[in-house]
């Protein structure tokens, strides 16, 4: 375990953890008092990148080359491009409805409402997921910054809406989580193959999973197998709400998705998936999972009650680890608070490295195990609401 | 000249304006945003969105004044003008 650092984004500021006089150590680095939705190493440069929220300022990029302890602004920043343009739904007040409301769809300016995540290829590509729904890429280690066209022209979003007026319908529907409350697309996962770094799985809240094979110049669904209990039709291609996939370093074809009608795995790279929640083992919903580097079978989530009651069950905090690809999981509690206990754990913040596994939530506890979670220690207690949390 | 006084929060990003007198050559807010930019790459984005318009939380004004067009800046601003630009506050 020795030389490990996880980086923990939250709403107050970067934190760095390291261990130091036998216990894991928390401290800020950066953006004090400024929300991180993001942050992660890229291993090829060993750049930090941090995806701010400054809600008076917007969404900004910031990088660090000296391990934390200095901060500035990307020069370049992501920005959508004049002309960018997508199909919303808006509310309104309907006197003549049944229910006093109804809905229309508005064809909306697009300008960034929140920075979600960034991957990085081994090719030296970066890749950041945006609200409202743009994939931006960098070819020239994040010297610029452009938005994905194809994907965001897609057919599932109304087509070319840069040429005209598309189809005007959208099968992209929205995440309430953009900074001002904007209800718009959000993509928060980028899953890069590792075997070949033109080919990567993108989720979308709320839309699906979608693939690329030739570097994001064609984009096809990959919801196959993917069920709802949010749709007349439980089966149909759009309206999937994945709260995060992740693929195998070393197997990537072994591809799990935590998502809002339960957790699913694919062993053939997401071209079909297949449910493995467990609900009597209180396996089914949650937002964040983290698969194991070497062994596409093993995957760790930390799961809530249910989309109505997002909170622990029963008051027990677990960690829930399957080594057989969903055939069968454990709960990992040892060490972990067992009354009165009602964390929340978002998308980004559970991750693995070898026999380490670390998670914090919306309260502020951050804890790690060094054994893949058959123990579990306490960081802190008192750290801001954690958005992320990431090793490197 | 303009003169410009910034919220103190943004020299915590550019702290390079923290302490000038910073006074500008403009006809409108968008020129002093403009002359702002080019003393502090970045400001702009910081108070403007990609399209150009007034973030929703800041505010600027000509005086005590708030100005009116927050998409486009058109508002003009004359010699000895003095345009305050602060985060707007909502209670809390």
């Amino acid at each position: 375990m020795s030389g490990k650092t996880v980086w923990v984004a939250t709403r107050k500021g970067t934190f760095k953890i390291e261990k130091s006089g036998g216990r894991w150590r928390a401290a800020l680095v950066g953006h004090a008092g400024i929300g991180v939705n993001y942050v992660a190493r890229d291993p090829n440069t060993k750049r930090l990148w941090a995806l701010l929220g400054h809600g008076h300022w917007g969404a900004k990029l910031s990088i660090s080359d000296d391990d934390g302890a200095t901060w500035r602004d990307n020069p370049a920043q992501v920005k959508y491009p004049e002309g960018a343009r997508y199909i919303g739904q808006d509310m309104y007040e309907d006197a003549a409805s049944e229910v006093g409301v109804g809905w229309k769809t508005t064809v909306r300016n697009a300008t960034l409402l929140k920075l979600w995540v960034i991957a990085f290829g081994n090719d030296g590509a970066l890749w950041i997921g945006t609200i409202p729904g743009g994939l931006f890429e960098s070819r020239d280690g994040g010297t610029s910054f452009e938005l994905n066209r194809p994907l965001w022209n897609h057919e599932s979003r109304g087509g070319d809406l840069f040429a005209g007026e598309g189809t005007g319908e959208t099968q992209w529907f929205g995440t309430p989580a953009s900074e001002g409350g904007e209800f718009a697309p959000g993509i928060h996962s980028i899953a890069i193959d590792p075997r070949s770094p033109q080919r990567l799985l993108i989720a979308v809240s709320t839309a699906g999973v979608l693939e690329t094979s030739d570097g994001g110049h064609t984009w096809r669904s990959r919801n196959k197998g993917m069920t709802m209990d949010h749709n007349p039709d439980p089966e149909a291609e759009w309206g999937h709400d994945p709260h995060l996939i992740e693929l195998c370093q070393s197997a990537p074809d072994h591809v799990w998705q935590q998502n809002h009608a339960g957790v699913f795995f694919s062993d053939n790279g997401a071209q079909q998936w297949r449910k493995v929640s467990a609900p009597g083992e209180g396996v089914h919903f949650g937002f964040p999972v983290t698969v194991d580097a070497h062994d596409g079978k093993v995957a760790w989530l930390v799961p809530g009650r249910s989309d109505a009651q997002r909170m622990t069950i029963d008051g027990g905090l677990f960690v829930a680890r399957t080594d057989d690809g969903g055939a069968s999981w454990r709960q990992l509690r040892n060490g972990l608070p067992q009354e009165a206990a009602y964390d929340v754990v978002y998308r980004h913040a559970l991750d693995n490295r070898e026999d380490a596994v670390a998670f914090g939530s919306t309260t502020g506890n951050l804890y790690l195990s060094e054994d893949r979670g058959e123990s579990w220690a306490v960081v802190s207690h008192n750290l801001p609401p954690i958005y992320a949390v990431r090793f490197g | 000249m303009v003169q410009v006084q910034l919220t103190r929060h943004l020299f915590a990003f550019f702290p390079q304006l923290d302490g000038l007198t910073l006074e500008v050559e403009a006809a409108d807010v968008a020129g002093v945003l403009r002359a702002l930019e080019a003393r502090a790459p970045g400001i702009g984005f910081y108070l403007c969105d990609e399209r150009g318009r007034l973030r929703p939380h800041v505010n600027v004004f000509i005086g005590n004044t708030l100005i009116r067009d927050r998409r486009h800046l058109s508002d003009p601003v004359t010699a000895g003008d003095k345009v305050s630009i602060l985060q707007a506050l909502s209670g809390g």
